[in-house]
């Protein structure tokens, strides 16, 4: 066992944790954070994305042991009491999801892709977010909501 | 998939990661792990010490190193796309770290951890290889830097020994660039074509059509001899051994790497 301690939304977190484990089972079943989906398994997807110091990572590729130190945040991390977060309002309000098994994934990709880019064109948006797949084909609302989100300054 | 068991080390400088792999036969070094976790989930790779260099961030770096620009093994993909002294001296390097993968994978994966990896359909491997790049490497005896025709030596395999860590690659100031064919964005190459101006001649590189990155050196010499984008492009044939796979037939192949290779050359 290897001892980590992180930042995750916020909160400090110490735990023992087997090198193999993976980050996202880590958030999931030892915290409990089961907003992280796990959707392909194999870093294609993108549901599994978390931010790790501001940066979108797929977190069934990272080791747990591999973020100590850093601070990571979840979907669960983004609102604001009962404020949602302005990517998540995006979203809402666009109709951005059918199913919503990628939604978290898309969220915190597109927190993470407005950071590096505020204002992206469609192309930048759709190329930003190509580490995403919406298994219903919902991506023209999911654009429409990242560009809703860039004009509201997320 | 979860990987098997494996003790881990986190080394704090590029000499105790030496010694730690000194330990363990079957220790493998940890970078941005992009590559290394997929095949470890899949359990293709099984190392039983992980020395995780990962922190290693003096290794992270691009500057001037005499004539040349060095880049620190541990540059992730998206340091390169968006570093300013490649965009003007070496453009082509962070152009094509832009067709790696995705936004997430940009983020973890490093140059040094890609190329280290040995995989024949590495962007980033056929671009050093046609750059005529130098692979610094620091072991127990000290450091020594190899040649790129020498770095690269079969399928997932290279010249640098168990306990050497690649520690920076030195690329000369030139313009050059990459042609990638995807059957789905962020998919590996199913074929890639580099070419850049080295030392008075045009290199020619191709990714994913044999058990390493190549050099078309019969294009090369065809070209050094005066022949047309297209007339030279059409010796791809005899430089390559274009593997079927399920993205790919070899026939494909070849036809996709000699269009590559015509429209890159055109752009030169």
């Amino acid at each position: 066992m290897t001892s980590v301690a992180l930042t995750v939304n916020g909160s400090r977190c110490e735990a023992d944790v087997e090198p193999r484990q993976l980050l996202v089972y880590f958030l999931r079943d030892r915290l409990g954070l089961k907003g992280t989906n796990v959707g392909c398994d194999t870093t294609s997807c993108g549901a599994c994305t978390v931010l790790v110091d501001d940066e979108s990572v797929k977190s069934c590729t990272v080791f747990a042991v591999q973020a100590d130190g850093s601070e990571v945040t979840t979907v669960e991390g983004l609102a604001r009491g009962d404020a949602l977060h302005p990517v998540q309002q995006a979203f809402h309000e666009q109709h951005a999801l059918q199913c919503g098994y990628c939604t978290p994934g898309f969220v915190l990709a597109t927190v993470s892709l407005l950071k590096e880019n505020p204002n992206p064109s469609e192309t930048e948006i759709r190329e930003g977010l190509e580490g995403n797949l919406c298994r219903c084909t919902g991506y023209h609302n999911i654009v429409k909501a990242v560009q809703a989100a860039a004009r509201a300054g997320a | 998939m979860i990987p098997a068991v494996f003790e881990y080390e986190r080394a704090g400088f590029v000499d105790e990661a030496v010694e730690l792999l000194g330990r363990d036969e079957e220790a493998k070094l940890l970078a941005g792990g992009h590559s290394l976790i997929p095949a470890m989930r899949l359990r293709f790779s099984r190392p039983s010490l992980l020395v995780d260099i990962g922190r290693l961030d003096d290794l992270r770096y691009v500057r001037e190193h005499g004539d040349r620009i060095a880049i620190g093994a541990l540059t992730r993909h998206a340091d390169l796309v968006g570093d300013a002294m490649l965009r003007e001296h070496c453009a082509l390097i962070g152009e094509a770290a832009a067709l790696i993968g995705d936004p997430q994978v940009r983020h973890r994966g490093t140059i040094g951890g890609s190329v280290a990896h040995g995989d024949p359909a590495s962007d980033l491997g056929t671009i050093l290889l046609t750059l005529d790049a130098e692979f610094v490497a620091r072991g127990p005896g000290g450091e020594r830097a190899i040649g790129a025709g020498a770095f690269f030596t079969g399928p997932f395999e290279t010249a640098l020994e168990h306990q050497e860590v690649l520690t920076e690659i030195r690329v000369p100031k030139t313009a050059g660039t990459y042609l990638k064919h995807v059957r789905r964005a962020h998919d590996w190459a199913t074929v890639g074509a580099a070419a850049a101006r080295v030392d008075g001649r045009v290199h020619v590189g191709l990714t994913s059509m044999g058990p390493t990155s190549l050099r078309a050196r019969t294009v090369e010499d065809a070209l050094a001899d005066g022949a047309t984008p297209a007339d030279a492009a059409a010796h791809v044939a005899e430089d390559a051994m274009p593997p079927t796979d399920a993205s790919a037939s070899s026939e494909y192949r070849l036809h996709l790497a000699q269009v590559l290779v015509r429209r890159a050359l055109e752009r030169m």
